[in-house]
């Protein structure tokens, strides 16, 4: 019985500070030299990168690059395009958390935080102004939202689909009177975020359309679709943007020009969708048979039974996955700095490269190279946040 | 097998066979049903008995035979399956509810995109149906929420909300707690009063001798015995239906 009482015991001792330290930081010999050797050296590496980030470093290549860094050589006098969009996205966030809450929502509170993150860095006035006036929209949008979600549902779906019209148009103009700005002057942070952004919503519903496809019953479909999938699997994303970019003129006739940006999209779309396939494959070998043998009993066709009742369940069984690779495609955009397009690596090796940079001891690598990894840390951290939210909003309603 | 066949057999088959590899699982399979009978199916595991039931509606495809159900002929013609769907419903050993969709979803699901019905429509009608099987209060909730003898509960609303002429269930107690059988065969007892034809695979004796109007016995395939459940009970002709009757009882 003796055993029982030490079991009684132990809750006190736990909330004793000393037994904590003694039962997780010197609980052996081996222990207690690590924590006795960490103790000594976090500090002082913690010490030396703090005082080389505030006396040391020369931040100044970031702070005059800022604009170049953020959206490329896109001209000064139309930035307020690109910042429209951003409004425009925050307005259409803001609207739909107000009107479907929940997921909508969670994400939505994601992005404010971004707005608000970036609107601590040394913007221009206007560029700040523009953040905070996002913001506000993103608000408004909810709390016109949310009374009149009934209402206010098919006009916000109907924005959604048609705003990457608006957006090209904008960011893009040639037309309707707005100045043209060629593809080539799109970079920094601007073109890491089309690219991502445009390669994830593009390749989701091929990568579904691949999985389910590989699933077919019907050979020829199987076939194709497992050929595709496999291929893709088998090559580098950067040999696809060769492809793409350097080989794809050869065997195009000389009069046919398509934008380079383009073909890069549409080569990370492609790679994306065939590793996003097979994850979804996960997820729908996932769903139980009695699940499509309820649906084929209650009198459900091929097509309802998959998109009402298999695919909700196969998705959210890999949202984790998905996350992962949406987070890994995000960073494989540095990618296309090697094919030419400058997003944020590209620039950053510009600036890296800027004469006037050349006297100072040691080169500006460390910190344009720092500086760019906390933005992509930033935005890779922020969407593994969102998804570990969704996952616990959805997780109410699973089995 | 002798047996008069009645304009009103809603079922009807005859030498149905099914075979799983070199396993023949079916083994010519002859029966009727009338319109609105309780038939409680019973014998060994393996025997077929589930099997049966679900080449009614085509869960599983049967190899050779006929099987018409409501003067539908079962065919590998998708419109006669799914006209042949539409007047079956079906509960499950393990409910097979949707878990992403709540209760209300489950039950209006096929409603709305089966039989497109407006959905203030498919709403009340859910409603109503929750109210029979008496969890009314539960409709918002999702299946792994509830209790297995809830969630078997809403599986039988949802299969009425079909409105089938036909119900199936397939081993419908087997998954639950002693505590939760009574509130599902309580559900079962009322449906067989309401003119409904009901096919049951089930082991629960008691309900057979209270409900069934006939039993099937099956064994290796086979319907060795068919009667009512006085004849079954009380003077089973077969060895082996005496033999398995002993056991369970």
């Amino acid at each position: 019985m003796s055993t029982t009482a030490q079991e009684l015991e132990r809750p006190q001792q736990q909330s004793d500070v000393g037994a904590w330290l003694r039962q997780n930081l010197f609980n052996g010999v081996l222990n207690t030299l690590i924590t006795i050797v960490l103790v000594i050296f976090i500090p002082i590496v913690l010490f030396l990168i703090v005082r080389w980030a505030i006396f040391e470093a020369t931040w100044q290549p970031v702070a005059t690059n800022f604009r170049l860094l953020m959206t490329g050589r896109y001209p000064i006098e139309h930035v307020w395009r690109i910042q429209a969009c951003m409004a425009i996205i925050y307005l259409l966030f803001g609207l739909s958390a107000g009107i479907w809450q929940g997921m909508v929502r969670t994400i939505g509170i994601g992005l404010v935080g971004f707005a608000i993150f970036f609107a601590l860095f040394p913007f221009s006035v206007s560029a700040r102004l523009w953040l905070v006036g996002s913001v506000v929209a993103a608000l408004v949008g909810y709390f016109v939202g949310r009374p009149f979600s009934s209402k206010l549902r098919i006009p916000v779906i109907v924005l959604w689909l048609i705003s990457p019209f608006i957006f090209w148009l904008l960011i893009r103009g040639g037309m309707l009177g707005l100045p043209l700005v060629t593809t080539n002057l799109w970079g920094g942070l601007l073109l890491t975020i089309i690219l991502a952004v445009v390669g994830i919503i593009a390749s989701f519903p091929i990568g579904v359309l691949l999985a389910l496809g590989r699933q077919s019953k019907l050979p020829i479909i199987k076939w194709c679709c497992t050929l595709y999938i496999e291929l893709v699997r088998g090559v580098p994303l950067i040999s696809v943007l060769f492809m793409a970019v350097l080989m794809l003129p050869l065997f195009l006739p000389s009069n046919i020009r398509i934008d380079n940006l383009v073909r890069v999209l549409v080569a990370i779309t492609g790679f994306s969708a065939a590793y996003l396939a097979e994850n979804v494959r996960g997820g729908l070998q996932s769903v139980p048979r009695g699940q499509y043998e309820a649906a084929s009993a209650l009198g459900l066709n091929v097509f309802q039974t998959t998109f009402l009742i298999v695919l909700p369940q196969a998705l959210r069984a890999v949202i984790p996955a998905l996350v992962g690779q949406f987070i890994s495609l995000f960073k494989d955009t540095s990618l296309v700095s090697i094919v030419g397009l400058a997003e944020l690596l590209g620039i950053a090796g510009i600036v890296i490269n800027q004469p006037e940079w050349l006297q100072v001891t040691g080169g500006v690598e460390r910190e344009v190279l720092l500086f760019a990894a906390l933005v992509y840390w930033f935005f890779c951290y922020t969407l593994s946040k969102i998804s570990r939210r969704i996952e616990a909003h959805l997780g109410v309603g699973t089995r | 097998m002798t047996q008069e066949q009645a304009a009103d057999d809603i079922i009807i088959c005859r030498d149905v066979h099914k075979w799983y590899g070199d396993f023949h699982v079916l083994n010519g399979v002859s029966a009727y049903v009338r319109r609105g009978e309780v038939v409680v199916i019973f014998g060994p595991s393996g025997s077929g008995k589930s099997t049966f039931i679900r080449t009614i509606n085509r869960l599983e495809v049967h190899q050779k035979g006929t099987i018409i159900v409501d003067g539908i002929e079962m065919s590998d013609d998708l419109r006669n399956i799914d006209a042949i769907r539409r007047e079956t419903g079906m509960v499950f050993q393990q409910f097979n509810l949707f878990p992403h969709l709540t209760v209300l979803q489950n039950i209006m699901l096929a409603p709305l995109w089966v039989r497109k019905r407006k959905r203030s429509e498919a709403e009340a009608m859910a409603y109503e149906l929750l109210e029979r099987v008496g969890i009314k209060e539960q409709a918002l909730k999702y299946p792994g929420q509830l209790s297995g003898g809830q969630q078997q509960r809403v599986a039988i609303a949802r299969a009425l909300a079909m409105q089938p002429r036909i119900l199936l269930f397939d081993e419908p107690t087997s998954a639950l707690d002693p505590e939760m059988i009574k509130e599902v065969l309580e559900v079962m007892k009322e449906l067989a009063h309401t003119g409904i034809t009901m096919l049951v695979v089930t082991h629960e004796m008691a309900f057979a001798r209270e409900v069934a109007d006939r039993m099937f016995f099956f064994d290796k395939g086979q319907i060795v015995e068919q009667g009512t459940p006085e004849q079954i009970f009380n003077n089973p002709q077969h060895d082996r239906t005496k033999q398995f009757l002993s056991q369970i009882l």
